[in-house]
């Protein structure tokens, strides 16, 4: 692109009045770069200025000194031009007045003593800006070799079904793929589900029927049954998957990465890359390469994963007062299959269960929780199994003994109809123990609505036992990807497959995988088909944005993807091992490969690059850095007491906004804080921040969102990965004789914008009391 | 839609609400490529999630996801959001609706650089519908500080000289007093309903005393007045003396789970109250909870450990038992309740300094019914007919539900939509 640089800078919102135009526009003057200001530049007028030199062919690549670039992003738009938003407005004059900072008399400004610190920071904002856009391209889209829009639906329950049908809908084709025999998930063992609208009153029959009926409507819906997934490699858009029968071992069986222990040799050092990747082939012996492509796999866009869940084994310990090992004392789901066959008869004699007790918490009075992973789907399962009772026999009596009445939202018209039916008792109350009498049970619990210590007789006990996601067992995607085959971090959910967003439902650590029903959470039969036609759209979206080249959420519509200048690669692997994403997978000598609709352009993999190989078109580690470096850092050489200069690297998605706030609110912090704002904290490069030291700034701090179990960093590791890095570069620093203060971390959520001057001001404060940067002026 | 240029079949689809369902939807379909038009009457986005100071059960600010999506929508040419507009009327059939929509003077044009000056100047107040009539704001005003579209309203009673003085001190020339409500149509293929809900009004539950004495609030109200942006700044006091808190009740099922007034169970109560009792121990390390619950709902694992670290507290007590009167202590402002202990069947008396009742969610759509072919249920829901196809129901509109399971059905709805557009 042959850039035509221009500089506008708005003089409206108060930055003409607080900032010496003349002397900021002397920033753009010194370098020849043409350059106008205007009153209202986002004005009509201003918007007309700035067109014209576009159209002219005069400028194509500018800075903007005005606002926020979270404001009038919808007028600062000028076809392929690149645009740098410098903000003067909530970064420069809003948070800083006059009032505090008085400016220069004439006087003052000759004495070349005195130092206007507002001024000083515009100055520098501009200098940055220009700096930026130096180093920066328009992106051009990735384009996929082998595209497909086809959608693989791992599952065949309802969840799968809904899902497949929702995309056909949408014009997709799908194929369902599922280990069973035959379709129908869990849904095909059931009698009954529970009524889905008004008046929530009968029992009704699985949808099952109708969805099987559904699918033979539409031929772009291809269903294998009795055939799992081995693997699925590549890329969203341009996944290969191949099948195979269940228990079948084959070649395309996905590997599985090295346990910890395995990496190291005898003395615990990391062993190198050959060695690694002979380890790793001698442990997946018969298992090919994640990078070996089965040339008989099957191209998918997109997965959605539908896999379902499996009843939970209540063997434990903690069982054993409810008389687990008693024939007639049985599970949820065990009871729902003798129903499903015929009246509900007990397991050891066939006599018919005319008694029946639902327990639905196994804590007894210590814990008032119901058995694992039941969410709410247990205590509505319990009404609708008591109903069994009641529809078998007419004598038939129903207990529930349950701690709290799980029906949420509508589902509470359910709960009211069955507290109608006088054979069904009900009672919030601890279950003590189940025990054998004579042909009997006897249920004791105690703290019941019924009284302080009760004794029932049943024929048959039913524990309310919980939905295991599938994903507990087995990663079940078997994504051929050098992090592994499945979620990584599926174990702060507890083994579902779900998203730590409450926003983002749909965020899972793969992109172009999405999971849906009861694999990512307790479900009914209803709420798992509204899942399925979240996940499809969510398929659908990632295939359309992959064809487009462009990224999903949160980046949506990004263009840009990293790009490696290999020639200088270490085989380090950082990259690879870092991304949230698993979007990089090495070969057998550790150099990275980008698959790059994977990838969600966080930038945590140049983060990482200690050789700093990595880059996209507009963000790379020369923009950022020769920001950095165009920062002015006064010495002793030219003031007596020159101001401090602190970087801070500010994460674009929490903290800048929260910036932006403090700006609008008029809240003041230190102008001799210099903010770049960064795409994640996780693409910070221990190089910026050498960098910054390295030309005498005296403090870095990096501020963005939480990690943790609860992250709220919208690319799930960036967060960590900033702080484990900036933690670790107290070797770094020391070796220069820095203090390892000068560099810090911290986390603010966007809401917490009145504690950012605080937090920014006690930074300061620390660095002043260091003193300056023994470096300045070198 | 699967062709090489991969451009999307013609229409569009309206969403009709701005708040966290309906910009889920909106953006969920336009990033497959869609036209869509978000609709939202007031003059901001984010709906009823953009009073919540945090959600449950990250304790996460709701504003975090609103910036992104608010980003989404910067970087998307394919969506329009008209505020102050509100739907009059839906004519035709699935695939060929034409709306008419009436469009509210906002008084402020996109001159607007929501520099502040006009309300500097400005003295009329109006009550402040942000912090739910807590407080007032003035009448030139933005309508909190992560408004978006980030443009001042004028309130259209704002006194005449503060007219001039507003418009005077506007260097932009953004205030407009000739503006008029305005009506248009527009042609969309498919609408998605996310038209919300809001707080049962809990004056009409009479034996709970909202209304009639001054330290009873509702849920919502602590929300307010735990947030940062409320009318307290954050300080949670009781309205009477701004008095802290020692001791404080919470109401649960306060006119839900109840045939006179919202028969529904309303989901995310039991949660939101066990977030308020964090909110209250966050400013208040002693200060003694009380929870009146009938069922504590916190299903699934994620609540279930939520509701785990709070049983640990040991001043936050859980009581199964409806409260049933309540009253105010003669002199002090304190509230008397008396409530049946479910268990013991014993009757509780007890005073606090403050009670919080737990009201519910009504649809809005129950109390303002759209002028459109669409099916509610008898509480005001719109319920879907995905046979027919064409308007769909999301969020809070079609069933009373929590942010989660309000954005995975809006993710859905937005296929629905779509998938009217392809069949047309």
């Amino acid at each position: 692109m042959d850039k035509k640089y221009g500089v506008y800078i708005c003089t409206g919102c108060g930055i003409g009045d607080t900032l010496d135009m003349e002397a900021l526009v002397d920033v753009p003057d010194e370098e020849g770069v043409y350059n106008k200001t205007h009153p209202f530049l986002c004005g009509k007028e201003g918007l007309a200025l700035i067109q014209k030199d576009v159209d002219d062919g005069k400028v194509n690549t500018m800075v903007i000194g005005a606002c926020s670039r979270r404001v009038n992003f919808d007028v600062f738009k000028f076809d392929n031009c690149i645009v740098e938003r410098v903000n003067l407005r909530e970064g420069v004059v809003w948070p800083h007045s006059r009032e505090k900072y008085p400016a220069l008399t004439q006087e003052q400004k000759d004495d070349e003593e005195h130092f206007d610190r507002i001024q000083m920071k515009a100055e520098d904002y501009i200098k940055m800006g220009m700096a930026r856009v130096e180093k920066v391209t328009l992106p051009t889209p990735y384009s996929l070799e082998n595209f497909s829009k086809k959608i693989l639906v791992l599952g065949g329950g309802i969840t799968g079904i809904s899902a497949a049908l929702d995309a056909a809908k949408a014009g997709f084709e799908v194929t369902i793929v599922e280990k069973q025999d035959k379709l129908g998930g869990y849904a095909a063992n059931m009698r009954s589900q529970m009524p889905v609208v008004e008046p929530f009153e009968e029992l009704i029959p699985t949808v099952l029927a109708d969805k099987l009926a559904e699918l033979k409507q539409y031929p772009n819906i291809e269903v294998r049954t009795g055939i799992e997934v081995a693997r699925i490699a590549g890329q969203p858009g341009e996944f290969t998957v191949t099948f195979k029968k269940p228990g079948e071992k084959i070649p395309y069986d996905v590997p599985f990465p090295l346990p910890e222990e395995m990496t190291k040799d005898e003395k615990g050092e990391d062993l190198n890359a050959e060695e690694m990747h002979a380890k790793f082939l001698e442990y997946n012996k018969g298992r090919l390469d994640i990078l070996k492509l089965d040339p008989e796999g099957e191209l998918y866009g997109a997965v959605i994963l539908a896999a379902g869940w499996r009843p939970d084994k209540l063997d434990q310990e903690a069982y054993a007062h409810l008389g687990v090992n008693l024939p007639n004392v049985i599970t949820n789901d065990e009871f729902e299959r003798i129903a499903a066959k015929g009246k509900v008869v007990r397991p050891s004699d066939g006599k018919e269960a005319k008694s029946v007790v639902f327990v639905q918490s196994p804590g007894k009075d210590e814990d008032d929780a119901d058995f694992p992973y039941c969410g709410s789907v247990t205590s509505q399962v319990a009404l609708k199994q008591a109903k069994y009772v009641r529809n078998d026999y007419e004598d038939g009596k129903a207990y529930i003994i349950y701690q709290h009445m799980r029906t949420p939202g509508l589902q509470e018209y359910f709960y009211k109809s069955i507290q109608q039916d006088n054979g069904i008792f009900m009672t919030k109350g601890a279950v003590n123990s189940v025990t054998q009498k004579g042909d009997s049970l006897v249920v004791e619990a105690g703290n019941t609505l019924l009284g302080k210590e009760i004794a029932i007789e049943a024929d048959l006990v039913v524990l309310s036992s919980g939905m295991v996601p599938v994903t507990v067992d087995d990663p079940v995607i078997n994504l051929a990807y050098r992090q592994g085959p499945g979620f990584r971090d599926n174990d702060i959910f507890g083994g579902y497959a779900d998203s730590n967003y409450i926003c983002f439902p749909y965020e899972t650590q793969r992109t172009g995988v999405y999971a849906a029903g009861t694999i990512r959470r307790a479900m009914t039969i209803e709420e798992s088909m509204e899942d399925a036609t979240g996940a499809a759209l969510k398929a659908i979206q990632c295939i359309e944005s992959a064809h487009r080249g462009v990224s999903v959420h949160p980046r949506s519509g990004d263009m840009t993807y990293p790009e490696f200048f290999m020639q200088r690669c270490t085989q380090c692997k950082r990259c690879t091992v870092e991304c949230p994403f698993g979007a990089l997978d090495d070969d057998e000598k550790g150099t990275p490969k980008i698959n790059p609709t994977r990838c969600r352009r966080c930038g945590t993999c140049m983060g990482a690059c200690p050789e700093r190989i990595i880059s996209f078109a507009d963000y790379s580690i020369d923009s950022i850095g020769s920001q950095i470096k165009a920062v002015g850092v006064p010495s002793e050489d030219d003031y007596d007491e020159p101001p401090f200069r602190i970087l801070a690297l500010v994460c674009e998605n929490d903290a800048y906004p929260a910036l932006d706030m403090v700006g609008m609110n008029r809240m003041d912090y230190s102008p001799d804080v210099r903010i770049i704002p960064v795409r994640c904290l996780g693409s910070v490069n221990a190089i910026w921040i050498k960098d910054a030291l390295a030309q005498g700034m005296d403090g870095v701090i990096l501020i963005g969102c939480k990690h943790g179990d609860d992250y709220q960093c919208h690319f799930m590791k960036g967060s960590e990965l900033a702080e484990i890095r900036a933690n670790k570069m107290g070797d770094a620093l020391s070796s220069l004789a820095l203090e390892e203060e000068r560099v810090r971390f911290e986390e603010i959520a966007i809401d917490e914008y009145d504690k950012l001057p605080g937090l920014l001001s006690d930074f300061v404060e620390e660095i002043e009391g260091l003193g300056p940067n023994p470096f300045k002026g070198f | 839609m699967t062709t090489d240029k991969s451009a999307p079949t013609s229409g569009s689809i309206m969403v009709v609400g701005g708040g966290i369902s309906g910009l889920t939807a909106a953006l969920e379909a336009a990033e497959v490529g869609y036209e869509v038009f978000i609709v939202e009457k007031d003059p901001s986005l984010g709906g009823r999630v953009s009073q919540l100071k945090q959600y449950f059960p990250k304790l996460c600010p709701p504003t975090c996801g609103l910036e992104i999506n608010y980003k989404r929508i910067k970087d998307n040419p394919k969506i329009k959001v008209m505020t102050m507009t509100e739907v009059e009327k839906v004519d035709g059939k699935p695939g060929d609706y034409t709306v008419k929509l009436k469009i509210s003077p906002r008084y402020v044009n996109e001159n607007c650089t929501a520099c502040g000056e006009c309300t500097k100047v400005c003295e009329s107040e109006i009550s402040n519908e942000y912090n739910l009539g807590m407080d007032r704001c003035k009448a030139a005003y933005l309508p909190h500080n992560m408004a978006f579209p980030q443009r001042y309203v004028m309130a259209p009673s704002i006194a005449q000289d503060d007219r001039e003085r507003c418009k005077e001190a506007c260097k932009f020339d953004a205030i407009d007093f000739d503006m008029e409500e305005k009506s248009i149509n527009i042609k969309v293929g498919a609408i998605v309903w996310a038209t919300g809900w809001r707080p049962y009004d809990a004056a009409r539950i009479d034996n709970l005393g909202f209304g009639r004495y001054q330290n009873i609030i509702t849920n919502m109200m602590l929300e307010r007045l735990a947030a940062p942006n409320g009318p307290t700044k954050g300080k949670i006091v009781r309205p009477s003396d701004g008095k802290a808190p020692a001791t404080i009740g919470f109401v649960q099922c306060a006119g839900s789970r109840d045939e006179d007034h919202l028969p529904y169970c309303s989901y995310i109560c039991c949660m939101a109250s066990l977030k308020h009792a964090t909110y209250l121990r966050a400013q208040y390390p002693e200060a003694k909870i009380y929870i009146y619950y009938i069922d504590l709902r916190t299903p699934g694992r994620k609540y279930e450990n939520f509701y785990k670290n709070l049983k640990a507290d040991e001043n936050i007590f859980f009581i199964k038992g409806k409260v049933a009167e309540v009253g105010e202590e003669e002199g002090t402002g304190n509230i008397t309740l008396v409530a049946e202990d479910t268990l013991s069947g014993d009757k509780i008396r007890q005073t606090v300094d403050m009670l919080v009742l737990a009201t519910g969610m009504q649809p809005n759509s129950a109390v303002e019914r759209p002028n459109a072919d669409l099916t509610l249920n008898s509480d005001g829901f719109i319920v879907n007919d995905f046979k027919k196809g064409g308007m769909f129901a999301a969020g809070c509109a079609t069933k009373p539900a929590d942010v989660v399971t309000s954005n995975q059905n809006a993710t859905g709805m937005a296929l629905k939509a779509i998938q009217t557009l392809v069949r047309r």
